[in-house]
């Protein structure tokens, strides 16, 4: 049994939030420059290099990249011969969230409650904690800052196995025609089959954290996502909706078995800036 | 490329009428910030025949709530906010003299009635490059409705703030004809 002192967490999480808002991922500019490349429409390749300039630039002056610092999302895998010790564990990732936008300068967007009151809990905090228990000894955290515009582009659907595989890319698709330049385009679509109501969500979230250049381990997922990617991409929508040949940067799977009666599938969209750290405390 | 252009505000109608969809302008000058709550503000004003907190002839808004400044820094990030959120008050405060909004996102077809009828025009930031934006930003200073905090209506001097035209004088709307040039029909 290894022993983590909760207090450890705390400046990891901070960091965590500091960092994904501030640097863009490789993978990121990677795909950005892949796309800019193809883009037929002048305006759409002048927003596609705004892009890539923001992200220097972010670094440069120690900025988020977007002012939408979005809720802290934290994923985080609990190795099953760890022992917390030193205090409560959501509390210390919430005390992390809270330095990080504190100290970072990083805009606090949480209401609490979300309809009546909608009062700014004013340091961005509760964050959204998913634990997963995992063999080993070791605990892996990410932090995935969300903003309003691409979450709010969301779906879940419960489909019909009838709907097949053609639907379940039908659906994808018209959830990203009908977000036009909302979610801030070119998106990262994440999309989560099967499970349940509630789980095909969280697969569609976890979908997004997949680095970009990398494939689908599974040949025949793959083909689904390169289709569905291209095919997005024919819609027109572009960088900002401004028209353009790059609405999307990828589209990424995950899936788990579900009821013999149900298919249900959740689409994640998220934005171009598409922010996610890790850190593994041992 | 896209044609670029820069633009020095006031503005005026002679100005935006050789603007079309897809130029990319650079903006000088004094720009407001304001979002809903402060829109509201200003619309009961102007309904109850009071001045404006700023001269709204040849005016410029921009949607945005920025994120906290650094200590020495005239802004924090400061990108766009979705813009529809603004089409209920944006015909009045057109009527009053504002000549261009700053945002993201498709208006509403009164929105893009008033732009034709007062020859105003709706550019688009780039959501997101709220670094590049920030840094056009020379000074900022809260004008109005301190209350508001990240809302209050702040007069900005920009210096090349970088815009793309979505909607020109004459009617034309970037999000359809961009998009319709661009799709493909499988
Ligand atoms: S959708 Fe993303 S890039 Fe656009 S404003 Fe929100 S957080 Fe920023």
């Amino acid at each position: 049994m290894k022993e983590i002192n909760v207090a450890q967490i705390i400046p990891v999480i901070r960091n965590l939030c500091i960092d994904a808002n501030y640097y863009a991922s490789p993978d990121v500019v990677e795909k950005i420059k892949f796309f800019m490349e193809k883009e037929e429409s002048p305006t759409a390749r002048d927003i596609l290099a705004l892009m890539l300039e923001n992200h220097k630039m972010a670094d440069k002056e120690q900025m988020p990249m977007c002012q939408d610092t979005g809720v802290a999302v934290v994923f985080v895998e609990l190795g099953q011969d760890v022992h917390l010790v030193g205090g409560d564990f959501n509390e210390a990732i919430n005390e992390g969230v809270r330095q990080g936008y504190q100290d970072g300068y990083l805009r606090k967007s949480m209401v609490d409650d979300p309809v009546i009151e909608r009062k700014n809990t004013k340091d961005n905090t509760p964050a959204l904690i998913y634990t997963e228990i995992v063999s080993g000894d070791s605990l892996k955290i990410t932090v995935a800052p969300k903003g309003g515009g691409a979450e709010n582009m969301s779906e879940v659907r419960m489909m019909k196995a009838a709907d097949g595989i053609e639907g379940v890319k039908d659906f994808v698709i018209d959830r990203i025609k009908r977000s036009g330049g909302n979610p801030c385009p070119p998106v990262v679509v994440g999309v989560g089959i099967g499970g349940s109501f509630e789980q095909c969500a969280l697969l569609a979230k976890k979908a997004l954290l997949r680095p970009l250049t990398e494939k689908n381990a599974d040949p025949k997922w793959a083909a689904v996502e390169d289709e569905i990617l291209e095919r997005i991409n024919m819609l027109g929508i572009g960088p900002q909706g401004l028209g353009g040949r790059t609405t999307a940067l990828a589209v990424q799977i995950l899936y788990r078995p579900c009821h013999i009666a149900s298919m249900p599938v959740a689409v994640n969209v998220n934005c171009h800036v598409h922010r996610h750290k890790s850190a593994v405390i041992e | 490329m896209a044609k670029e252009i820069k633009l020095q505000t006031p503005l005026t109608s002679e100005m935006l009428e050789k603007l079309n969809v897809g130029d990319k302008v650079l903006l000088s000058g004094t720009i407001y910030t304001a979002r809903d709550a402060a829109h509201k503000r200003l619309v009961e004003l102007l309904k109850a025949g009071k001045e404006l907190p700023f001269d709204p002839v040849g005016a410029v808004i921009y949607y945005v709530g920025p994120a906290p400044a650094r200590p020495g820094k005239a802004i924090g990030s400061a990108g766009p906010t979705t813009s529809y959120r603004m089409d209920p008050y944006a015909p009045v405060l057109m009527d009053a003299g504002l000549k261009a909004m700053i945002g993201k996102g498709p208006r509403g077809q009164a929105v893009l009635d008033s732009m034709v009828k007062n020859k105003a025009v709706y550019l688009a930031a780039v959501g997101g490059a709220a670094v590049v934006t920030a840094q056009s930003v020379k000074a900022a200073k809260i004008i109005a409705y301190d209350d508001l905090g990240a809302e209050a209506i702040r007069e900005l001097k920009v210096v090349d703030f970088p815009v793309f035209v979505a909607n020109d004088t004459k009617g034309n709307d970037i999000f359809k004809l961009g998009v319709e040039k661009y799709r493909i029909d499988n």
